[in-house]
């Protein structure tokens, strides 16, 4: 081919890939963060995370014709979050939630008068809750999924996600009714 | 607990993921079942009090600007780490330089290219839209009918606003494809004119206005808050400049 505009042929392509990825991968950023930063209870390690899932993502993006997105990539997220829980699992082991290192990032004052204690008794109880409790809960409440995107997202029977809400739903409850009950929250 | 139902039907009620035979039939069963009442109750206390104190963390904005750097092709090349630190970085430093220039240049230029096909694009979508049959796939007035109708036809929410007592009433909206992605496009009235407000998502910075003409249509073109915005219409240049304002206010 001759034409000088042929020869551009795969950068085209890999353009396009990439605006396609920008495009429909990266509105769920958000959610992403969102998901690694509970299952992390780190705003910082959920940059990283999040940073590496969405890399991933882009590398797998080829292999994905349609669907739902959002879950797509929330699954790698989570994947990313518990190879990263194991990583650090004993150094998570000695760590009780410790506010200096799971802070929150600074709510603006409007955020605080609003929500007052709340947020961060809430904040509290839901890390306080082992990782396959706290997903399903951030993944209803907060993201708002359906049941079968929560099971696409954990790999778990949809059967099971309603009895596994329904006792994380629970065991919330018990730790907001009695903070101090947190040996409960053991219990997987 | 003594009803088993507390523990298992009850969730999938309070979530919605009961059909609604299986909802009327678990809401004749709650008027009985006080403990059932009770546990629902407390389920919606919850979920209020979650609603209220705020909890989703959004990406921060440094995230989102290091993925792009890194899915961007033109990636920094890779220093071994061998000889002395400060040659390699100046070496490196140099490069990058002459990289990120040479981008810029690039994607300037790109970006004007892509703009002005974007904006052909935008005014034949308008003119098709005015076929018969055409202008929309959702028709009212009420915002809080056309937005939800976007939901899961789209990767995003477009904003969808009535500007009727601003004098440009919302009359429906509809996907289109144009440059080869699925967007929303919402239309206006402006007395007897349409104006057609293309919607996609974007991740370039907020930016003022451009207009521009063709083939005897105005368009006006803005981004604000991840989305990019083009009204298109046979209307005034003036009223799509109002119409800007009334979106980004």
């Amino acid at each position: 081919m001759s034409n000088p505009v042929h020869e551009k042929g795969s950068d085209v392509l890999d353009s396009q890939d990439q605006a396609r990825f920008e495009m429909l991968v990266l509105p769920h950023l958000d959610a992403a963060f969102n998901l690694a930063r509970w299952l992390l209870r780190s705003g910082a390690d959920a940059e990283d995370a999040s940073q590496e899932a969405l890399l991933r993502a882009y590398r797998f993006f080829h292999g994905f014709h349609g669907g739902d997105l959002r879950a797509w990539l929330l699954q790698i997220v989570r994947n990313t979050c518990y190879t990263w829980l194991e990583k650090n699992r004993r150094v998570n082991e000695m760590t009780e939630f410790d506010e200096e290192l799971h802070g929150l990032p600074g709510p603006t004052p409007e955020t605080l008068a609003i929500a007052g204690d709340n947020r961060e008794r809430l904040t509290r109880a839901l890390g306080s809750l082992p990782p396959r409790y706290r997903e399903v809960i951030v993944l209803r409440e907060l993201e708002g999924c359906s049941y079968k995107e929560i099971a696409t997202i954990t790999s778990i029977p949809i059967g099971t996600v309603m009895s596994t809400l329904s006792r994380a739903r629970r065991q919330l409850q018990l730790v907001l009714a009695d903070p101090a009950s947190k040996e409960a929250s053991h219990e997987l | 607990m003594s009803c088993d139902r507390a523990d298992t039907v009850l969730h999938a009620y309070f979530d919605n993921e009961l059909d609604a035979l299986d909802a009327a039939e678990f809401e004749r069963h709650i008027e009985h079942c006080a403990e059932c009442a009770g546990a629902l109750a407390s389920l919606k206390d919850l979920r209020s009090s979650m609603n209220a104190a705020q909890l989703y963390e959004k990406a921060p904005a440094s995230l989102r600007k290091k993925i792009l750097a890194d899915v961007t092709p033109a990636r920094p090349i890779q220093f071994a780490s061998d000889g002395g630190t400060w040659r390699w970085l100046a070496i490196a430093a140099a490069i990058l330089l002459v990289i990120s220039v040479g981008w810029q240049i690039v994607s300037v230029q790109r970006g004007e290219e892509s703009n002005a096909v974007v904006a052909a694009e935008l005014v034949d979508a308008h003119l098709r839209s005015l076929q018969p049959g055409h202008l929309s796939d959702v028709v009212s007035t009420d915002q809080h009918t056309v937005k939800p109708w976007f939901d899961g036809k789209l990767d995003f929410a477009p904003p969808v606003r009535d500007f009727a007592e601003q004098g440009f009433p919302l009359q429906g909206g509809r996907l289109d494809v144009v440059h080869g992605r699925a967007i929303a496009a919402l239309v206006y009235g402006r007395r007897k004119h349409l104006v057609n407000v293309f919607i996609w998502p974007t991740i370039e910075r907020d930016a003022s206005p451009r207009t521009g003409s063709r083939q005897g249509y105005q368009w006006i073109d803005w981004r604000k808050g991840g989305m990019e915005f083009c009204a298109v219409s046979d209307t005034a240049p003036s009223d799509l400049e109002q119409l800007q304002r009334l979106f980004t206010e």
